[in-house]
């Protein structure tokens, strides 16, 4: 039997019929033909999968598309602005070769967006420590980290341009 | 600072914007209408005979399409599954090995049946009510009782379970005799399972009416899978099309053809639909090929003034139930001998039947095991006699190249020394040793371990692997297409999954042909387009081998055009030159023709008879040797003798790849090595219950790192080019995994000397050492 589900899926909401025990990325990848999130594991522990759930960083392997109703859904295929400006995130795995055959880079990206809003600033433990949910095989970690750190720098940087209060502070 | 070299400079890749996207193209990115979905119903004995399989319910669910067996199977396939004869005449017994069982099964995982459905869930729901009647039969799973008399076979009626036994060298009698010091050990490898972030996955669609197959598919060697699946299906290589664009890794497991790489193309023309089957991370930690897997009993003989004499090695090598398509490679005795000078070095490999998933190439492939064997023996002949690790290296370095070693291979160019030097000033050893020693007056055990690497890599030539392949030599092809607007298409033969070749190949061809970097498209993985044989990416090939194609097919290239621009010009061939992407007559450089220029003309009228239409050239490049990178790494770290725990302090790697084109992918290239080396040394391990039974089949129990668990690292490098080939490049894609575990485990064994502990196996688990320290005490 098949159940409704209203998804707001990128921005754009969506109604579609699904098993319930469709899982979420499935939901994402092979109903919504979203590929950029990938399937690495199917325990939880690889982390490829992870995308927004109401801006909480998920693993969409863990969750069933119907727990999605009525809840907004966010992809690495929506953090490019419209008019293809990377997101710094996106933008300082480029610039620190983050990533190598990229598979695992979507998941880390989207898990490292949502440690950059949780700790604008974090250290580098703190980055490790927040990416343990994610494996690469590829890189060793060590760019990740620094794309991480880089992409904290140019986000942070943008906050404080745009608060009035901290432009005064840098003009004193 | 404008860029006039694009050889040597750090150019961020071009494969990332999309990649960061989410726009990559995995293999279970690719749609193909009315696609049915593959199950595999694998055995969960690791030794049973199949007495009958009853499909009746499975063929009856919802949405199944064809429940297929063997025999099915058989109507499509024929043939048995390759195996490389490798450099191992003295090959006993290579079971011969259907895509999938009939009769009887030799692993955990091997598949017995498929169902095809209208959903992967449905034909994941299927394969449940697929009904075998099994009858387990004995296993075997240790290799050191695997080659006893007395042990069951793992393939029943077999009358032992000696895959091959071969000695390289015989004898290395007069070194030992003549040795004062001689040092026994036996050491482990242990199984480890690559683990790719993207597991396999194959779609396949038959199209009937031009009696044609296409695959899309997770490969590194897409014109191998072409030959070896065409070849089995009877359909030429020029009606067979393997696609494999982006990779999400591969570490030497999905260089080999899998029995999936046959049944699915197999189901979509016995069912006439496109079939997917897409693999899940159990599948492939139970399926995959495993990498290392080895016993080895080791001697090193030596003088008490440091001077190495002789080592003897023999090597137990796990096969698991069928010889690896490549899995002899992993016998590594070409590079025992190291860094070091020896009088004489034996060597014995057995390779040894189990009733476990077949060993193949992991990163390294043979190379790490070497290197972790001489880099061991070297630190204990040094702690007997007495001596500083480092200094019994520098005592015993090669420093004369090209040099011979006792295989009678050819290292072209080192710089052992410099290496060393270079890795152990940045480590600090000196005050390092100084610390370690206050250190352990107060009860705090810190060790530090030297790893000074060397590779054999760049296979080819020719004449060294053809007879190693079955006769297809591992040369490379490119074929660079100029159109006649000046933009350049370059095919070529390896393949990226990872490794960054649409930047490093565009860097080549940019200062090659003068033209801008951008003009430049690299194209890999589809073996519908450019030169009719490609032999993939594995042993750190692609630079000194693909790369060399590219570059000679460039050179083919410029040439013509030079001759264009002579015609051009009305001037004679020699008197014109070229430079930075310009033609003109030597004498008038002001007068001059741009690349692009002479591309269009390639395409125009007016050529002389002479010079025929176009501008694209394909070449192969087979090297005239091996290529022969190395390094030093130093580690440095802390154990905790109450707990076991291993604390990473510091790592420095020193290598040297000769020539670098780009120094941020070599790094990367370094950084991913490193940490599967030090994922060794102390975390993963493939473990099998004693009935054959997978107990790391999930990536909870399988522990690849994650970030927390792994030291920032300093690199550096020595540039030593490589004499055998023009760009002067060596390898670097398995160099860290080469390194690493040999420097980790002597700075374990070092911090923990003052116990009395002097070798300590791998994965150097805190239980493990926990076990050791508290024997050590007793």
């Amino acid at each position: 039997m098949k159940h409704k589900v209203t998804v707001t899926l990128n921005g754009r909401q969506r109604e579609d019929e699904v098993e319930p025990r469709l899982l979420l990325v499935h939901y994402i990848r092979d109903v919504a033909g979203l590929t950029g999130t990938h399937v690495g594991c199917d325990t939880s522990q690889c982390g490829a999968c992870t995308v927004h759930l109401d801006g909480r960083a998920i693993k969409s392997c863990t969750m069933f598309a119907v727990q999605a109703d009525g809840r907004e859904v966010r992809t690495i295929e929506d953090m490019a602005a419209a008019n293809g400006t990377l997101h710094p995130i996106q933008q300082a795995f480029w610039d620190e070769h983050g990533l190598q055959c990229g598979y695992c880079t979507p998941g880390f990206i989207m898990a490292a967006a949502y440690l950059l809003e949780q700790n604008p600033t974090p250290t580098e433990d703190e980055i490790r420590k927040g990416l343990e949910g994610n494996l690469c095989r590829c890189t060793g970690y060590v760019n990740i980290v620094k794309a991480v750190q880089a992409a904290s720098r140019t986000m942070s940087g943008a906050a404080q341009a745009a608060d009035p209060s901290a432009a005064t502070v840098a003009g004193e | 600072m404008a860029i006039t070299t694009m050889v040597g400079a750090r150019i961020h890749r071009r494969e990332d914007p999309r990649l960061v996207r989410g726009h990559g193209r995995y293999a279970d990115d690719f749609l193909r209408p009315h696609t049915a979905y593959m199950a595999v119903v694998r055995s969960p004995h690791a030794h049973a005979r199949v007495r009958s399989i009853d499909v009746a319910e499975a063929a009856r669910a919802p949405g199944v399409v064809a429940v297929l067996l063997a025999a099915d199977f058989k109507k499509v396939l024929s043939g048995t599954m390759p195996v490389a004869p490798a450099f191992v005449p003295e090959k006993k017994q290579a079971p011969d090995r259907f895509p999938i069982a009939d009769g009887e099964v030799c692993f955990q995982g091997e598949p017995v049946a498929v169902v095809i459905g209208e959903s992967r869930y449905q034909a994941a729901d299927a394969a449940d009510l697929v009904q075998v009647d099994w009858e387990p039969l004995p296993v075997v799973m240790d290799i050191l009782q695997a080659i006893e008399p007395s042990s069951p076979t793992a393939h029943a009626g077999a009358t032992d379970n000696i895959g091959w036994d071969l000695t390289f060298s015989p004898d290395a009698e007069a070194a030992f005799a003549e040795a004062d010091v001689v040092v026994k050990e036996r050491i482990l490898q242990q199984r480890l399972a690559p683990t790719p972030m993207e597991p396999r996955g194959v779609l396949a669609e038959w199209h009937d009416a031009d009696q044609a197959m296409t695959v899309w598919m997770s490969s590194q060697n897409p014109h191998f899978i072409r030959l070896f699946i065409g070849g089995a299906m009877g359909i030429p290589e020029n009606r067979f099309r393997v696609v494999s664009p982006d990779v999400g890794g591969g570490f030497g497991s999905k260089i080999s053809p899998y029995p999936e790489d046959y049944l699915v193309p197999a189901a979509s023309r016995l069912l006439g639909r496109p079939v997917k089957w897409i693999e899940t991370r159990t599948e492939n930690l139970q399926n995959a090929t495993h990498g290392r897997g080895q016993v080895f009993d080791v001697e090193i003989a030596g003088n008490r003034d440091g001077k190495l004499l002789g080592l003897k090695i023999t090597q137990y090598l796990d096969l698991g139930a069928y010889v690896g398509t490549f899995g002899a490679f992993q016998a590594c005795a070409c590079l025992l001998p190291g860094a070091y000078v020896w009088k004489q070095v034996a060597s014995r490999t057995i390779g040894v039947l189990t009733n476990k998933v077949p060993t193949d190439p992991y990163r390294g492939a043979g190379r790490p095991e070497a290197t972790h064997l001489v880099e061991r023996m070297v630190d204990l002949f040094a702690q007997e006699i007495g001596r500083d690790p480092a200094d019994v290296r520098r005592t015993n370095f090669i420093t004369e190249f090209p040099h011979s070693s006792p295989f009678g291979l050819v290292y072209d160019s080192g710089n052992y020394h410099g290496s060393l030097t270079k890795a152990l000033e940045i480590a600090g050893y000196e005050s390092f040793r100084r610390e370690q020693e206050e250190a352990r007056q107060r009860g705090r055990y810190l060790g530090v371990g030297i790893s000074t690497w060397i590779e054999i890599c760049g296979f080819g030539p020719s004449a060294g692997t053809a007879p190693a392949t079955g006769g297809l030599a591992l040369t490379e092809s490119a074929h660079v297409r100029v159109f006649p607007t000046g933009s350049v298409n370059v095919f070529v033969g390896t393949h990226s999954h990872g490794q960054g070749h649409d930047t490093t190949f565009a860097q080549i061809v940019a200062d090659e042909l003068g033209v801008p970097y951008d003009s430049v498209e690299i194209r890999h993985g589809d073996t519908a387009e450019g030169p009719a044989f490609g032999y993939g990416t594995y042993g750190s090939r692609s630079l000194a081998v693909g790369g060399m194609a590219v570059l000679k097919a460039s050179h083919k290239v410029r040439d013509k055009a030079t001759k264009i621009a002579a015609h051009l010009f009305e001037a004679a061939e020699e008197d014109v030159a070229f430079d930075q992407g310009h033609f003109y007559v030597k004498g008038s450089p002001e007068n001059r023709k741009a690349f692009g220029e002479v591309a269009f003309a390639a395409y125009g009228a007016g050529l002389p008879e002479s010079i025929e239409l176009g501008l694209e050239a394909v070449a192969y490049f087979d090297p005239p040797n091996f290529v022969w990178p190395f390094g030093a790494h130093v580690c440095m770290v802390e154990v905790d003798p109450e707990t076991g725990g291993v604390r990473l302090l510091k790592y420095v790697a020193v290598d040297d790849c000769g020539n670098v084109i780009n120094p941020m992918i070599v790094e990367g290239q370094i950084h991913g090595g490193v940490v599967q080396g030090i994922a060794q040394a102390l975390f993963e391990e493939v473990v099998y219950a004693d009935d054959g039974t997978l107990r790391t089949g999930t990536l909870l129990d399988y522990s690849v790192p994650t970030a927390s668990e792994i030291p920032t690292m300093t690199l550096d490098r020595t540039v030593t080019p490589s004499p055998t080939n023009e760009l002067g490049v060596k390898g670097i894609g398995e160099a860290g995994t080469i390194a690493a575990s040999g420097a980790v485990i002597n700075a374990i064994c070092d911090a923990l000397a003052p116990f009395g502990i002097k070798h300590v196996d791998m994965p150097a688990s805190p239980d493990r050492l926990w076990k050791q320290i508290q024997e050590a005490k007793a």
